[in-house]
């Protein structure tokens, strides 16, 4: 096959591209500079590009392909081509860098204590890792909009809760062991939620509705309950 | 010009033919369930074999309708009664203005459409009409139909007729959907392997009572895999077969997550998604083993049917 990725079956109008099977920012990279040259080449029976960890889905129009023969053999003979080009690694992804100001602990991040408790930190100290990383948004999935960060600061990975709360809400900012995320919109959740921003990441009237796009750098900003910057 | 919501039923939805090209930003497909037996019933009307229409789940709704419309029904084996008058399924039907449509219990199958002439009117959202459970949009702000709601109807057809006129010919949805005969499910194969390559087509499964527009639970044997691995969140599609820790398979459906973490077992063809949809909790089911020819095939030959019913529809309104 090849020795940068391998070509998966996806049911039979879906393919997966693997570049590795482990949560790293390095690998992450490649499937979105992948993902973004499929992108600038996108044929139009090309349905979804769907970015990943280390994986990369594409899913094709069968009403479009199904007539030809070998059509089969013509996409994966695409797909290879234009995910092996030298232009890969020429054209990363835009990454749209993306500032968070979010309140932590309180009522906005009631298990920032037992971050902090588990790490061995105080609070104050939990805050300052949190918000000195620069997060790869290493996919969008599990809601609409909701971005999984790799980045996270080793000390702060936190186990999430062995029974979801029934009820997270929109905007909280969450660690989810290796993970830290910001739930879109209110629901059930697992994560360890250690604060919440007002900053909407889902909106349906905009043009892309997500805040944030695979690929994307995030960073948190600490502010107090009435939006100043905390020092 | 609008229908009524009497009673909603178990689970009634306003869905189309799926919203596309946005499951990098984690939204799904949703989209009618039984894509097949939407499509006769759009086409019986006049419509296009997309658009939006009614997607009942077991037990069906009362709805009144403000103005003379054309409807068909088409899908699982549910009892509709309009006044006294038992109404037959897979067939154009006109009614007159103020009809109320009682539908009943499924008594073959899980899931009945109901199409207008015209269509639905709901504004859509990211390219579709259909309603997404999970992410709340759009249909009846994203939910399903409660008593009181009214769906606007789209400019459509108003025939003449005081009482319901129901057409002479009817579509036959065989051997699409069988309900008398066990469900045989294609499979490919998926990117990991079972420890037993057999387990999965040796055995019948059990539809879950927890089954839904997500995926179908099922129980039969419990299933291990050849080289369990850690799994980090890797790209899902409807058709997916997930094989959880507890060794009972998921098989997803039109409203399935964009990612998940589990093994995936194998990918059920989109040829039999609407006997999947019609499939009951405590029904049993097989998988046979397919090659990706075959199921362009079974796809094929699907599509072409329905070609050919609108053919045969268009040629008869001509008539």
């Amino acid at each position: 096959m090849n020795s940068r990725f391998a070509l998966e079956p996806l049911g039979e109008d879906a393919f997966l591209l693997r570049f590795g099977s482990s949560i790293d920012a390095a690998t992450n990279a490649r499937v979105h500079a992948v993902a973004n040259v499929l992108q600038q080449h996108r044929p139009s029976w090309l349905i979804e590009i769907v970015p990943a960890f280390a994986t990369l889905a594409v899913q094709v129009d069968l009403n479009q392909l199904a007539h030809e023969v070998n059509w089969r053999e013509r996409i994966q003979t695409w797909l290879l081509a234009h995910a092996d080009a030298e232009d890969v690694g020429m054209a990363p992804a835009p990454a749209t860098m993306h500032t968070i100001p979010v309140r932590y602990g309180g009522e906005f991040g009631p298990d920032l204590d037992g971050v902090a408790r588990h790490a061995g930190l105080s609070p104050d100290e939990v805050i300052k890792r949190h918000c000195a990383a620069r997060y790869q948004v290493g996919m969008l999935g599990f809601a609409a909009g909701f971005p999984y960060l790799i980045g996270l600061h080793e000390s702060l990975i936190t186990p999430r809760h062995a029974t979801p709360r029934t009820e997270v809400m929109a905007g909280s900012v969450g660690i989810g062991g290796e993970q830290t995320g910001i739930y879109p919109r209110k629901g059930p959740g697992g994560w360890q939620i250690i604060g919440r921003t007002d900053a909407i990441l889902f909106d349906v009237q905009r043009q892309p509705p997500a805040l944030l796009a695979p690929g994307d750098v995030v960073v948190f900003r600490a502010i107090d309950e009435r939006g100043r910057p905390l020092a | 010009m609008s229908i009524e919501v009497l009673e909603p039923g178990l689970l009634t939805t306003v869905q189309d033919c799926g919203r596309h090209g946005y499951r990098h930003l984690g939204v799904g497909q949703s989209g009618v369930l039984d894509s097949f037996s939407a499509a006769v019933a759009n086409i019986l009307v006049g419509n296009s074999p997309g658009s939006p229409l009614l997607e009942m789940t077991l037990r069906g709704p009362v709805v009144r309708f403000s103005v003379p419309a054309r409807i068909a029904i088409c899908g699982a084996g549910i009892d509709v009664h309009c006044g006294d008058l038992v109404l037959p399924l897979w067939r154009r039907i006109d009614l007159a203005a103020g009809s109320t449509l009682h539908f009943g219990a499924c008594r073959s199958g899980a899931r009945a459409y109901l199409a207008v002439n015209g269509g639905f009117e709901v504004d859509p959202i990211l390219g579709s009409t259909s309603t997404d459970l999970r992410a709340g949009f759009p249909g009846l702000a994203g939910r399903q139909l409660q008593a009181g709601d009214r769906v606007r109807l789209a400019h459509g057809i108003q025939p003449d007729c005081s009482e319901p006129r129901i057409a002479r010919c009817w579509a036959n949805p065989s051997p699409e959907l069988d309900f008398k005969q066990t469900a045989l499910v294609h499979l490919l194969p998926g990117s990991d392997q079972l420890a037993d390559a057999d387990a999965l087509h040796s055995t019948p499964w059990t539809i879950g009572s927890a089954s839904n527009r997500q995926g179908l639970r099922l129980s039969g044997a419990s299933l291990q895999l050849r080289n369990p691995r850690e799994a980090i969140s890797e790209p899902v599609m409807p058709g997916t077969v997930q094989l959880p820790a507890d060794g009972n398979p998921i098989l997803l459906l039109a409203d399935a997550q964009t990612h998940g973490g589990y093994a995936r077992i194998g990918h059920a063809i989109r040829a039999d998604w609407p006997r999947l949809a019609q499939l009951r909790p405590g029904e049993r089911m097989y998988f046979v083993p397919c090659s990706t020819g075959q199921a362009s095939r079974l796809w094929r030959r699907q599509q072409q049917g329905l070609a050919r019913l609108a053919i045969a529809v268009s040629r008869a309104d001509q008539a």
